[in-house]
This record gives C-alpha cells, structure tokens and sequence, in this order.
C-alpha cells in the first residue's frame, strides 16, 4: 500500500483536503449572481419607469385615459382607447391568419415533408423571424399595399357597399391599401415562424409509439394529427400562439409602416387607425411635456398586456426553445 | 396520458367500408395539400420580400454609398458611410454590454442556481425579457438615460441594444453549458481546482462554440432594431462625435427616415441599406445555425 502521506509514523490521519476557496473563487460567484439578479431588476425597471414615466397623465386623466377617444395635442387631451383597439384588432387579425397559416407549416415540416427537404424549410422559416421588422414594414407599404388597395379594397367595397354590418366593417372610405387589416396581415407572417417552431418542437416531443399505434388501426395522417398529435400538444400549442399573440400586440416598425396612423377609431378594419406601438414610435420624437408622458403611459399599458400574456404563453410553453 | 378513440375509426357495418374510406382519404388529401400550401406560401413570402430587397435595392448600391455620408433633405447623391459605421458601433456596443453579463447570468443558472427557486425565477423572466416589446426597452432607456442626461447619446442606443441581447445570450449560455458532462466538471474539482477555475477553464472552454452562437444570434437580433434607437441614438446626417453624446447616425433609423421621404435619392439609399442590413442579419443567422449544427 501506498501511503499518501510520506511519513511513516503510524496509521496517517485522513487528510481531508478542501476544496481551495480563494478570493477569484467568490468574485466569480457573487459576480455570476449580480449579472443574474440584473434580469430581474431589468424588468422591474422597466415596469417601474413606464409608471413612473406615465403617472403624470394618468393622474390628469383618471380612468378616462384608458376609455377617452381624443387625441388632441393642442388642447393637451389625451385618450388610450383607438389606439388600444387598434392593437387589440391588429394582433387578433394576425392570430386568424397567422395560426392556420403556423400550424399547417409545424404539420408539414413534421409529418408531411420528406426528410431530406425539411432542413431546408424550417431554415427557410426560421429566416423569415430574422428578417427586421422595419424591412417587413417597406415591403407591406411599397409591394404589398398598392396590390392590396387595387386588387382587394377597391373590389371588395363595390360588392359589400351598402349591405348592413359586412358594409361597414369591410368598406373602406379611402382604398389606399393602409389599414388595421393590411397591419394585421403583415404582423401574421412576422408572427408565424415563432408559432410554426414552437409547435413543431413540441410536435416532435411527442413520442412516437402514439402515432405509431394510431397508424397501427388504420389512421390516416390527418387523423393522428387531428385526434392524436394536437390533443397531446393541445395546451403549449396554445402556449405559442400566446406567444405569437405577445409578438403581435408589441410589434413597432411593420405597423407603423402599414396602418396609416389616423388618430380616429373606425368601424371598418379597411380604415387606417394606430397602434400603441406605432403611436408612441410616430410621435415620440416630437412630443413634449404632457404629451410625452401620455405616449408613456400608453407603454405603461402595452407593458402590462403583454406582460400578461407573455406569463401565460411561457407557463404553458415552459422552456421551449426559441429565440 | 389519454389517447382519444379517433372517433372516424370506429366499427361500421361493412357495407360502409368503401364510403368512409374514400371520406376519409379525401380529408386526408385536402388537409396534406393545405399543410403543403401553407408552408409554401410562407417561403414564398420570404423570397418575395428577399427578391424586392436585391430588385430595389441593388440599383442604389454604388462605391458612394459606403464612402459618402447621408445626404441633407433636398440634396443630391450621398451615401450610407456614417449610418453603416454608426450601426456597427452601436450594435457592437450593444454586444460589448450584453455579452459579460449575459454569459455570468448563464453560467449563475447553469453552474450555481441551477433548480434553486431563485434560478427558476430568473429563468422565468429572462424567457419573459426574451418576448418583450423591443419598443419598450427604448422607452425604459429613455427614461433612466435619455430624459436624465438631456440628450440623445450613442450610448444610450448601446444600452437599449445591450438589454435586447442580453436575454438571448442568457438563454443560449445556459442551455449551452448544460450540454457539457458532468464528469468534465468533476474531473476538473478532482484535481482540486476550485469551482470558478472548473467553470472557466473547463465548462466554459467545452461550450465554447455553442456560447459563440448565442453571441452572434444576439447580434443578428439587434442589428436591424429601429424602435428602440428612435428614442435613444436617434439619427442624424453627420458623422457622429467619436465620444458618442448627441445623436448617432445608423441604418435601421435611417431607412425608417429615408423610406417615405419625398426626395428620390433618399428613397434609393433606404432600399441600398435595407439589401445592406438584411442580408448581413440573415448571413449571421445562418452561419449561427451550422455552428450550432457543426458541434451536435
């Protein structure tokens, strides 16, 4: 035997070596905790600042901010409510286009595609989640609204003018392609990647020997989709589409491009309107005092809705990957 | 973990084989043709916006527009020098800021916190941070740099990018970290070296390719931000000033400007740095994507 220690004077005292903690040791580790506890501190500043930031017009205005119409910057009124319906309309016409449109592709890309053709595609839509926002914003006013305006607008309000509730929410006064319909429409393919890639991970999560035993009793693919796959995947599907909808609610440049920035609120989705986002990036640079305040305040509310919904989408979708 | 009966599955008297067969081929057929075509409508969007970008944008790229700078309202030529470089220096700043305390909030989840509940709460947020509205950190970055110091600053974009990227960087580290073996970490503390010489002399070397690519996703991100510099950076026309106080000139806020001004020189210079902005953003992308693949 061996003896660790080199004297031999009767049976050696285990030597209980510590591990050596030495002053780079705790810097390292308190260091690596700071950094941590500064995610948390982010977001509790930036909720703090938006109220912070906002308080004098909520205090001017009450409630009345929230539900007040006017957007008057020459008499210092300021009110929440088109610019809040706006948001809510464009991010839920994007749900309707883009969810259909999300779960189709995750489908493809997961039972339908050929294996040496869906790395190429997921990259394909991966990609179209790195183009910026601002880019989508250019091709929705220079490519996508002239189209929109000559061959939707204009023919759709000669068939529904007149016709009671389809008149009034399809008929555009102005058909110049801007509008809460055409932001919606390009907010759903800004959404789509983040929805198509969530689903699609959690479609491959699921183990194969379900859909294995369904095809075992004679299902077709549509059926272990529809009765196997998305009850299995059921609750962080909509996980992702909340996650889709967090997206869309916050989404700045594309909008403010395409939604034609009109302060009034309309019952036709041809109209222009606004945004929260689009509001606060159009006016911001020009705003002062109470005005700018009131454009914080309405970041306070996107703040707070989307904080929501995030909470919700992440507990249902909890550590899928994306990016 | 329930399995539904699918319900078309059940028994049928035999003389229905054929009917419900062929039913449910048909649905099967339509729903396999609209998965198909929605995939291929999405990509087809991509390559429209991709085609439009090279159509419009290629016509306005010349030697001028990397050694020109921004021209005035009203006046001819110019190019995109100070925008390009602006938007390089702001977005690396970004990446200067976020890539420390990124990388030390990853290592934290991964090495020490792992499922403690505080680690769980900081994961929790990050993901939400990750989500977040990119308009409001500038609104957040106004308010604690902007509106304090009384003027746009080039250091102010930083931090807005700064504070996009660092959730990216967080998530990847950790996710990253967790890939490496246990037993690399023990064979490192059984040669007696202490845990913050296991993390980065072992842990972090073994990630090391995988911590990259959350690094360049983070820069692929904030590269073509524009919300968030419209409240911090702004834009101007000028070269900036090397200390970065007052506004600093760059590409996404300059095409936001460019893109619907009257003047058609600006409105060639917006398309020539949308081609610019994007194609670099999707090549990092890309490249992020077979690093991430090359070390599976």
């Amino acid at each position: 035997m061996a003896a660790v220690t080199d004297t031999m004077t009767g049976p050696a005292a285990p030597v209980i070596r510590k591990t050596p903690k030495g002053t780079f040791d705790v810097v390292f580790r308190n260091a690596s905790l700071l950094a941590a506890l500064l995610v948390l501190v982010l977001l509790a500043g930036i909720m703090l600042s938006m109220v912070i930031g906002g308080w004098p017009a909520f205090r001017e205005f009450g409630l009345g901010f929230i539900t007040s119409s006017v957007w008057d910057t020459q008499n210092e009124q300021y009110g929440a409510w088109p610019a809040i319906v706006g948001t809510l309309s464009t991010a839920l016409i994007a749900l309707v286009i883009g969810v259909p449109l999300s779960l189709g592709i995750a489908v493809y890309l997961t039972q339908l595609a050929p294996p040496w053709f869906k790395q190429p595609v997921s990259t394909a839509i991966e990609l179209l989640a790195a183009v910026p926002s601002i880019i989508y914003g250019m091709w929705g006013l220079f490519v996508f609204v002239p189209l929109f305006a000559a061959y939707v607008q204009i023919p759709l309000s000669n068939i529904v003018e007149g016709i009671p509730i389809v008149g009034t929410v399809l008929y555009s006064r102005s058909p110049s392609g801007l509008g809460i319909l055409t932001a919606g429409f390009i907010l759903a393919f800004m959404i789509i990647p983040f929805i198509a890639s969530i689903t699609r991970d959690m479609l491959e999560q699921i183990p194969s020997v379900l859909r294995e035993s369904a095809y075992g009793i004679g299902a077709t693919t549509w059926e272990v989709v529809r009765h196997v796959l998305v009850p299995q995947a059921g609750v962080s599907i909509i996980g992702a589409i909340m996650l889709g909808l967090g997206r869309a609610l916050g989404e700045t440049m594309a909008v403010t491009f395409v939604v034609g920035n009109a302060n009034r609120l309309s019952a036709s989705i041809m109209d222009p309107g606004s945004t929260i986002a689009s509001r606060i990036a159009n006016e911001f640079n020009e705003a002062m005092g109470l005005q700018l305040n009131a454009l914080i305040a309405l970041g306070c509310i996107l703040f707070f809705v989307t904080f929501v919904v995030l909470i919700i989408a992440r507990i249902l979708v909890s550590r899928v990957k994306s990016y | 973990m329930s399995l539904t009966t699918p319900s078309t599955v059940r028994a049928l008297p035999p003389a229905t084989w054929g009917r419900v067969r062929q039913s449910r081929r048909n649905a099967d057929r339509l729903m396999k043709v609209t998965a198909a075509g929605f995939t291929f409508l999405a990509i087809f969007v991509l390559f429209w916006i991709l085609g439009m970008l090279i159509v419009k944008g290629l016509g306005g790229l010349s030697v001028a527009t990397f050694t020109q700078i921004t021209p005035g309202p009203g006046s001819e030529g110019g190019g995109l020098a100070n925008a390009i470089v602006g938007s390089i220096v702001l977005t690396f700043l970004g990446i200067a800021v976020a890539t420390p305390v990124g990388v030390l909030a990853g290592t934290y989840l991964a090495e020490y916190g792992k499922k403690s509940k505080l680690a769980n709460l900081i994961r929790f947020i990050n993901d939400i941070l990750l989500s977040a509205p990119s308009i409001l950190i500038g609104l957040f970055v106004y308010v604690i740099m902007v509106e304090p110091f009384r003027g746009y600053s080039g250091w102010a974009g930083g931090v807005a990018l700064g504070i996009i990227a660092i959730p990216v960087i967080v998530r990847t580290t950790e996710d990253m970290l967790r890939l490496v073996p246990g037993p690399l970490r023990e064979a490192g503390a059984a040669l007696g070296a202490p845990p913050s010489v296991v993390i980065t002399a072992i842990t972090w070397r073994a990630a090391k390719s995988g911590m990259v690519t959350g690094i360049l996703l983070a820069l692929a991100r904030i590269a073509g931000e524009t919300a968030p510099l419209i409240f911090t950076a702004l834009n101007n026309n000028f070269w900036f000033s090397p200390t970065l106080s007052g506004g600093v000139s760059n590409l996404p806020v300059t095409i936001y400007q460019f893109a619907s001004a009257p003047y058609e020189n600006w409105q060639q210079l917006a398309w020539a740095g949308s081609l610019i902005i994007t194609m670099s953003i999707l090549l990092l992308s890309i490249v992020a994507r077979r690093i991430v693949r090359g070390s599976k």
